[in-house]
């Protein structure tokens, strides 16, 4: 049975389409299929993370409205049979996306994948309700910071009375928290939220910490899931993050200032 | 000699950490956001009728009543919060005239 996953923030800037694009590639990295769709029409971005801003001919609106079929629109990613990656309408505004629409796609999807990550636009309008709407899961991204904290429980409400389970008295979306841009030596240092903190707070488990890590700029200049880069700190933290999110028990890392080992400073790897 | 206090205050104990601070800001303003969040849509009304109410006594504005809608395990709790220090009493209303209301008895 598909699984549709929405990653959603309501604060921009907290790193939705960069833990989307990561998540879905490790998930694919762990054998299942999987596409990662993006919801943010009219500022289309996964493309570009995801390194597949050049092969976008039709796009989300196009399969919405008939115009080409999901399977014209939907780009394999070259490094991984199992991940395809669904890119919106750079053109069209949120309003393009008709509930309707989004439910046929959705239902065409689930017999052709395992999993559906569906990346959320920020905000708590039109698109970000679309995107939520069909939700299983939800992973929630926050930053150890009050605004984007504050949002994430506000989309935590939403989700619990607006999205189709809510509506129909199904069982609850499951909501995960995603602590990213985590900086343990500012943490240590009392000028940033811990992840104890944020947990107690939003009261919902927590799937992973993302450190904040050079990878992430990294992997979005040369268009790679950061997961793909299992040097990095960030890479390793979602891959662990996933291995969570499909039941795995491993331990939180990334929760104390690393040390950086001299060969490391040496060679400048972060 | 307000702000010798405060030099030497600063001087010799360390700042409070600023995450500690946004702990506590955050608390504070979700737990007001969530009670909202989940309240009837009556609260706002009630809210409104109590302050005309209570006002009639005693000087009061609209921020000094609270209306909150709880769970206190299986019972809801509806909690009404009347900030009353410092109020002012007003003199008392002029009483209706009770016994000009009552209609007169009809002759049996």
């Amino acid at each position: 049975m598909a699984k549709v996953v929405v990653i959603t923030s309501g604060k921009g800037g907290v790193g939705k389409t960069t833990t989307a694009a990561a998540f879905a590639a490790a998930l694919a990295l762990r054998g299942h299929r999987t596409v990662v769709i993006d919801f943010d029409v009219g500022l289309r971005n996964l493309d570009l993370i995801m390194g597949c801003e050049r092969r976008v001919v039709f796009d989300f609106i196009n399969v919405i409205n008939g115009d080409a079929n999901l399977n014209q629109a939907l780009i394999r990613d070259k490094r991984n049979d199992n991940l395809f990656i669904f890119p919106t309408s750079q053109t069209r505004d949120k309003n393009a996306l008709k509930r309707e629409g989004v439910e046929r796609v959705l239902s065409e999807l689930r017999d052709q994948f395992d999993y559906i990550v569906c990346d959320s636009p920020a905000g708590i309008e039109h698109g970000a309700i679309t995107a939520l709407y069909f939700a299983d899961s939800a992973v929630i991204v926050t930053n150890p910071e009050v605004s984007s904290v504050r949002d994430s429980d506000r989309i935590i409400g939403i989700l619990a009375s607006r999205s189709r389970r809510a509506e129909r008295n199904e069982a609850p979306v499951e909501v995960n928290l995603l602590l990213t841009r985590y900086d343990p030596a500012r943490v240590a240092k009392g000028e940033m939220l811990t992840v104890e903190d944020v947990k107690e707070i939003l009261s919902i488990p927590l799937l992973g910490i993302i450190p904040e890590s050079e990878a992430v700029l990294r992997a979005s200049n040369t268009g790679t899931p950061v997961s793909f880069d299992a040097e990095s700190a960030a890479g390793r933290a979602y891959l662990d993050a996933v291995a969570r999110f499909l039941g795995e028990q491993r331990e939180m890392r990334f929760t104390t200032p690393e040390r950086r080992s001299f060969l490391r400073v040496l060679f400048g790897r972060a | 000699m307000g702000q010798f206090r405060n030099l030497f205050r600063n001087l010799f104990s360390p700042p409070r950490p600023s995450a500690a601070i946004a702990r506590e800001r955050l608390k504070i303003v979700l737990a007001h956001e969530r009670a909202g969040r989940t309240a009837p849509d009556f609260l706002p009304r009630l809210q409104k009728e109590l302050i005309d109410v209570v006002a009639r006594y005693v000087e009061i504005s609209e921020d000094m009543i609270r209306v909150n809608l709880g769970k206190s395990g299986e019972t809801s709790l509806l909690e009404i919060n009347i900030e009353f220090d410092g109020a002012k009493p007003r003199p008392a209303p002029p009483r209706p005239n009770l016994a000009a209301a009552v209609p007169p008895a009809k002759p049996g």
